[in-house]
C-alpha cells in the first residue's frame, strides 16, 4: 500500500478565492454570511447565506466557456487551477494518463436548472439554452478539470448529499493509496444559492433566519454556503521523487451508514465513522488534536455529534479540539467536507486551529472544547474532518501531520 | 405588419443579423463572415452550431427544424452562410 499526501490545494469560497486569503478569514474568525443577493431573494424566508463575493467570471473564462460552466463549475475550476498550480505537477504523457478526479457535489447545475424551469414555467418560453445539459450534470465540474488540465485517467463525480466531497476524496485516497493512480485530484464544489435552491431548502426547516451558531444553545439551523476546494493527492514516494512540498499525509477514512432515518442523524453511525478513520489510519484516540466537526448549528446534528466523539474519544473527548468552519463559510453541502479538510491542513501545516464563531451560550449537551470565537496556536498530529449526511450516509478522513 | 422579403421587423438585412450571430459564434469580426463561408471554414463545431441555430431562433422568434443527429436530412441547408440565411428567410416568411 502507498502512503498518500496532498501535494496542492486551491478554492473559491465565500472566505476568499484562494487558500492562502481563506485561512487567513479562517484564523481572524470572519464570517462570511451575509444577505443573499440574486434574483426573488424578495420572496426568500430565509434571506442570509455564505455567498461567493466579486467573482469575475467574466475575466476568467470566455465567453465560450460561460455558455458551458454552471457557477459550481466556474467555482470548482479556479480551486483546481490554484491546487494545481501548487503542487508543481507537470500532467503529461504517462502521468496524465494515470491521473484522474473524483469530485462531490449534491445538487451539481442547481442554477442552471433554477433558470431553465424559470424560462419554461414563468417566462412561458419554450425554448432553452442548448448547453442545458451539459451544464447542469453533475460530473460537469470533473470533466471540465479533466478537460482543462489533460488528465486521462479515471474520473468521476459522487453525490451523497452533505458528504459528497468526504466520500469522493476518500474514494481517490484509496486510488492512489492501493497505487491505481500516482496522482489524483480530489475535492467538491456546490452552488445551490439561487431562488429555487434556496426555496427548496427553505421548505425542510432546518435553515437559519439569522445566523449559523454551531454547539451553541442559541443554534437555530444551518446557513448555506456556497463554493469548492479541490486538492492533489500523490504518492508519497512520487511526490518525495520530483522534491514536492508535502501538505500533509491523508492517513485514513471510513464511510458508514445508519440504515435509519432520511434527515436525522444518528450518534452509532457517526461514531461508527470516526472509530473507522482511526483503525484504518492506525491512529490511536489520544494523538487526534482537532476534529473539524460536521457542526452544522442544526438542534439534532450538534448534540448527536457531540455525544458520538464521547462514545469514541472517551475521557479524551474534552482534550481535544473540535471547531466547526460552517460557522464561517456556511455549510457547502456537497463542496463542505472539501472546504472543511482546508482548516484540517490549516491547523496541521500552520498550528492555527480555525474557531467556531457565533458561539455565545453554553449547550450541555455539546460539552467540548469547540473553539470558541477565536482561533488558537496548537501543535497537532492528527485531524479528523467529519461529514454526516442526509440519507444517513457518513464519511471520516484523518489527516496527519508527516 | 409582416417584414418585407429580407428584412426584419427592426430593419436590419437578416443576412446582416444573421452574419452578426454566426461571428460572435466564431468569435471573429462580422467583416470576416461572407455568404460562402462554410461553419467549417468559420470553425465553428457541433456545439457552436447548436449555440448559433438557438441564438438565431431566439432573434428571429422562429424555430429551426435542425436535428444535430441527421443534419444531412435535416429541411435546413447548413452548407454555408448564404443557405443558412436563405433558409432563416423563408422560415420568417412562413411565420
Amino acid at each position: 500500500m502507498k502512503r498518500v499526501v496532498i501535494t496542492g490545494m486551491g478554492t473559491i469560497n465565500a472566505l476568499g478565492h484562494t487558500v492562502p486569503d481563506t485561512f487567513a478569514a479562517l484564523a481572524e474568525g470572519r464570517c462570511g454570511i451575509g444577505p443573499l443577493m440574486f434574483r426573488d431573494a424578495d420572496r426568500l424566508a430565509i434571506k442570509i447565506g455564505a455567498q461567493v463575493q466579486n467573482f469575475d467570471a467574466a475575466g476568467r473564462f470566455t465567453r465560450q466557456q460561460l455558455s458551458l460552466y454552471d457557477p459550481f463549475t466556474q467555482f470548482a475550476l479556479g480551486a483546481a487551477q490554484e491546487a494545481i498550480d501548487q503542487s508543481g505537477l507537470d500532467l503529461q504523457g504517462h502521468l496524465a494518463e494515470r491521473a484522474g478526479v473524483i469530485l462531490g457535489t449534491a445538487g451539481g447545475g442547481v442554477s442552471t436548472w433554477d433558470d431553465s424551469y424559470r424560462t419554461v414555467y414563468e417566462d412561458g418560453k419554450n425554448r432553452v439554452h442548448p448547453f442545458v445539459v451539459p451544464r447542469l450534470m453533475n460530473n460537469a465540474a470533473a470533466s471540465h478539470i479533466s478537460m482543462q488540465f489533460g488528465i486521462k485517467g479515471p474520473s468521476f463525480t459522487v453525490s451523497t448529499a452533505c458528504a459528497s466531497s468526504n466520500h469522493a476524496m476518500a474514494q481517490a485516497f484509496q486510488m492512489v493509496r492501493a497505487g491505481l493512480a500516482p496522482v489524483m485530484i480530489s475535492g467538491g464544489s456546490e452552488s445551490m444559492l439561487c431562488f429555487g435552491g434556496v426555496k427548496a431548502w427553505e421548505g425542510l426547516r432546518v435553515m437559519s433566519p439569522d445566523g449559523c451558531r454551531p454547539f451553541s444553545a442559541t443554534r437555530n439551523g444551518m446557513v448555506q454556503g456556497e463554493g469548492a476546494a479541490i486538492f492533489v493527492f500523490e504518492d508519497l514516494d512520487h511526490a518525495k521523487a520530483r522534491g514536492a512540498d508535502i501538505l500533509c499525509e491523508i492517513r485514513g477514512f471510513a464511510m458508514t451508514s445508519d440504515a435509519a432515518d432520511v434527515v436525522m442523524p444518528s450518534q452509532d453511525g457517526a461514531a461508527r465513522a470516526m472509530a473507522g478513520a482511526l483503525a484504518d489510519g492506525g491512529i490511536n484516540p489520544e494523538d487526534v488534536g482537532y476534529i473539524n466537526a460536521h457542526g452544522t448549528g442544526t438542534a439534532a446534528n450538534d448534540k448527536t455529534e457531540c455525544a458520538a466523539i464521547h462514545d469514541v474519544f472517551g475521557d479524551q473527548a474534552t482534550k481535544l479540539m473540535v471547531s466547526s468552519t460552517k460557522s464561517m463559510h456556511g455549510h457547502v453541502i456537497g463542496g463542505t467536507g472539501a472546504i472543511e479538510l482546508l482548516a484540517c491542513v490549516m491547523a496541521l501545516r500552520d498550528g492555527v486551529i480555525a474557531p467556531t464563531i457565533g458561539y455565545d451560550r453554553p449547550d450541555p449537551e455539546c460539552a467540548l472544547d469547540v473553539v470558541p470565537n477565536q482561533a488558537r496556536r496548537a501543535d497537532i498530529d492528527v485531524a479528523l474532518s467529519n461529514a454526516f449526511a442526509f440519507g444517513g450516509l457518513n464519511a471520516v478522513l484523518a489527516l496527519a501531520r508527516l | 405588419m409582416s417584414a418585407t422579403a429580407g428584412t426584419s421587423e427592426d430593419g436590419m438585412q437578416i443576412k446582416d443579423q444573421v452574419i452578426a450571430i454566426i461571428a460572435e459564434q466564431a468569435v471573429l469580426d462580422p467583416a470576416e463572415v461572407t455568404l460562402d463561408s462554410t461553419l467549417e471554414d468559420l470553425g465553428i463545431d457541433s456545439l457552436g452550431l447548436v449555440e448559433s441555430i438557438f441564438a438565431i431562433e431566439e432573434a428571429f422568434d422562429i424555430t429551426i427544424p435542425f436535428n444535430a443527429n441527421e443534419p444531412d436530412k435535416s429541411d435546413f441547408d447548413i452548407s454555408d452562410v448564404a443557405a443558412i440565411v436563405a433558409g432563416i428567410e423563408k422560415l420568417i416568411a412562413a411565420r
